[in-house]
């Protein structure tokens, strides 16, 4: 039998056919009522009777330009401060989630100071904490104490470490009993049942939410600039006390947002692909 | 004490000069026969609409500090409050032997309402709110900022702003203080910047920077009342739009215009820039950087 070119049958043709215009209806549709909204938005600020003011005020071109240097200089203490707290942070929630999950009577001091931590450090002001680590722990006139940036990004790691703990171990007691007495039964230790089995997809399941607050934290590193250090928005208030124009707080936020993009970004495409591989073959 | 450098107090100065600026030269040279005999006529030497006739109230607080005053006592014309006072007395033709002090309380004295003084000195900052309330003389002291530290820091014997250039020092955000950290002094290290004066002293105290600059009143309040081991390092020079003392009399007063001519002259003869190195920079412990 030779092979037939496949041929949809006049009825499928048709099918594709009007498919395609109602795709096309749709786009042209979206794209108008966008429009339509978009200028009317506009139109509210712009005609807004105090914009003129506010234009000048949070939108000065050349003040920008100005402000731009020294808040791209704060910034950069952002993203180092950021890369080292986050790291350390996630690190740091692991631990304190693994040490909670711990079975056994033996290890109750463990989950308890685990849990303490936990508790006392999501309830307590991330302000607090700084204030205690950037101008407490220097007060004791310790030898070899850490500058105020470490101290306050030590604070930043303790508050976030008890969020991500607490996501992490959402993450472990999400994965079935059955995997670890399945794990246990083939002749794993508690250890390699952890190691191999749970945390694996403890990690993959609680990876959305953790870059979630990952996200967050980017934009709270800054207030290490309590302690004396300029971070970004310190710097926009530098220029802000100087001139009385609110546009280097814009600017300082443009930059934030920015810098939050690509973390954004793997946050969708990390939870998008954890749903399709959690559907996957249904 | 703080000089937070916002809009309402930089217009209010800005306003207060161009008042100054614009009101000296009417007095002056405008219409120099009217005023002439106008200010014969309204600031007789020694009659002067006074509470009492031929003696001269002045108010201030009770204790009266240092350096502005000596001793809590303002009658001994020590302290440089003191010794402005009686400037301004005699410019007005009123001897020490006719001044009497009275004891009023920095709330009262800037109060709207009757005042048992012809005039109050207290460190009055000059502002918009409190002109609604009482008069102001022309300013007798424009705020200088100033570098403090504690016993011990290696900036504790700088003698100059070179000397300050390579040390950790810190200020109040959005101050007049942290415009002469950043402009006067250019330090080479990058300075820290805080919230408000009580973080800054606690990074002091902690040794967390080795210097922080305030005005000069906040300057001998910190190293006098609030830090053990605070020493002031020295005065920078003026920069920005500066915080204004000036004396306070009852709103609409008739002695208003009068003291302020007294004190414009003591500024213009260089009699209040005398006073104010003898008794804040040499007696007060606040030497002058350069």
């Amino acid at each position: 039998m030779s092979a037939q070119p496949y041929r949809p049958s006049a009825t499928q043709q048709h099918r594709i056919a009007f498919r395609r215009r109602q795709a096309i209806r749709s786009v042209l549709l979206a794209a108008l009522s966008t429009a339509v909204l978009g200028t009317a938005l506009g139109f509210l600020v712009t005609d807004a009777p105090g914009w003129d003011r506010v234009k000048l005020a949070f939108f000065d071109g050349e003040l920008a330009r100005e402000s731009l240097s020294p808040i791209l200089q704060g910034l950069w203490l952002n993203v180092r401060v950021f890369l080292v707290c986050a790291i350390s942070a996630l690190a740091l929630g692991l631990l304190i989630a693994t040490a909670r999950t711990l079975r056994g009577p033996v290890f109750f001091p463990v989950r308890a100071l685990a849990t303490v931590y936990t508790y006392s450090f999501r309830g307590l002001p991330l302000i607090i904490v700084i204030y205690l680590f950037a101008f407490g722990i220097p007060g004791l006139r310790l030898q070899g104490t850490p500058s105020v940036t470490v101290l306050g990004g030590a604070a930043i790691v303790v508050t976030y470490g008890a969020y991500l703990a607490e996501v992490f171990r959402s993450g472990i007691e999400s994965v079935h009993p059955s995997q670890v007495a399945a794990a246990r039964s083939l002749g794993l230790s508690y250890r390699q049942a952890m190691r191999h089995v749970v945390l694996p997809q403890a990690v993959r399941r609680s990876a959305p939410p953790l870059l979630n607050d990952t996200v967050a934290m980017q934009k709270d590193v800054g207030l290490i600039s309590l302690a004396g250090p300029i971070d970004a928005i310190r710097a926009a208030q530098i220029d802000q006390m100087g001139t009385a124009n609110f546009t280097p707080y814009v600017v300082a936020g443009v930059l934030f947002v920015l810098l939050a993009l690509p973390l954004i970004g793997i946050t969708d495409f990390v939870t998008l692909r954890a749903a399709r591989r959690q559907n996957a073959g249904t | 004490m703080v000089s937070r450098f916002t809009l309402l107090t930089t217009g209010g100065a800005i306003l207060a000069l161009a008042a100054l600026a614009g009101c000296s030269p009417v007095a002056d040279d405008t219409a120099p026969s009217a005023t002439a005999s106008a200010s014969a006529d309204v600031c007789p030497a020694g009659a002067l609409p006074t509470r009492t006739a031929g003696k001269l109230t002045i108010g201030t607080d009770n204790p009266a500090y240092e350096p502005w005053f000596s001793d809590n006592d303002p009658k001994n014309g020590k302290g440089f409050e003191s010794a402005v006072a009686y400037q301004v007395a005699q410019r007005l033709g009123y001897s020490p032997a006719d001044v009497t002090w009275t004891s009023v309380t920095f709330n009262n004295a800037i109060a709207p309402g009757p005042k048992a003084f012809d005039f109050d000195i207290n460190q009055f900052s000059i502002t918009p709110e409190r002109r609604n309330a009482v008069d102001f003389s022309s300013p007798y002291y424009l705020v200088r900022q100033t570098v403090i530290t504690v016993k011990g820091s290696k900036i504790a014997g700088a003698k100059s702003i070179a000397d300050l250039r390579d040390a950790k020092l810190g200020a109040q955000v959005g101050t007049t203080s942290y415009q002469a950290l950043t402009d006067v002094i250019k330090p080479t290290v990058q300075p820290s910047v805080f919230n408000n004066n009580d973080d800054a002293k606690a990074a002091l105290e902690n040794g967390t920077v080795e210097g922080i600059v305030v005005d000069l009143p906040t300057a001998f309040y910190i190293t006098g009342a609030e830090l053990k081991n605070g020493v002031i390092v020295g005065q920078l020079p003026q920069v920005g739009v500066p915080e204004q003392f000036g004396l306070v009399l009852d709103k609409g007063s008739k002695l208003t215009r009068c003291v302020s001519t007294a004190v414009d002259q003591l500024r213009q003869d260089g009699t209040l820039a005398v006073l104010e190195k003898t008794w804040l920079a040499d007696t007060g412990g606040a030497p002058e950087l350069s």
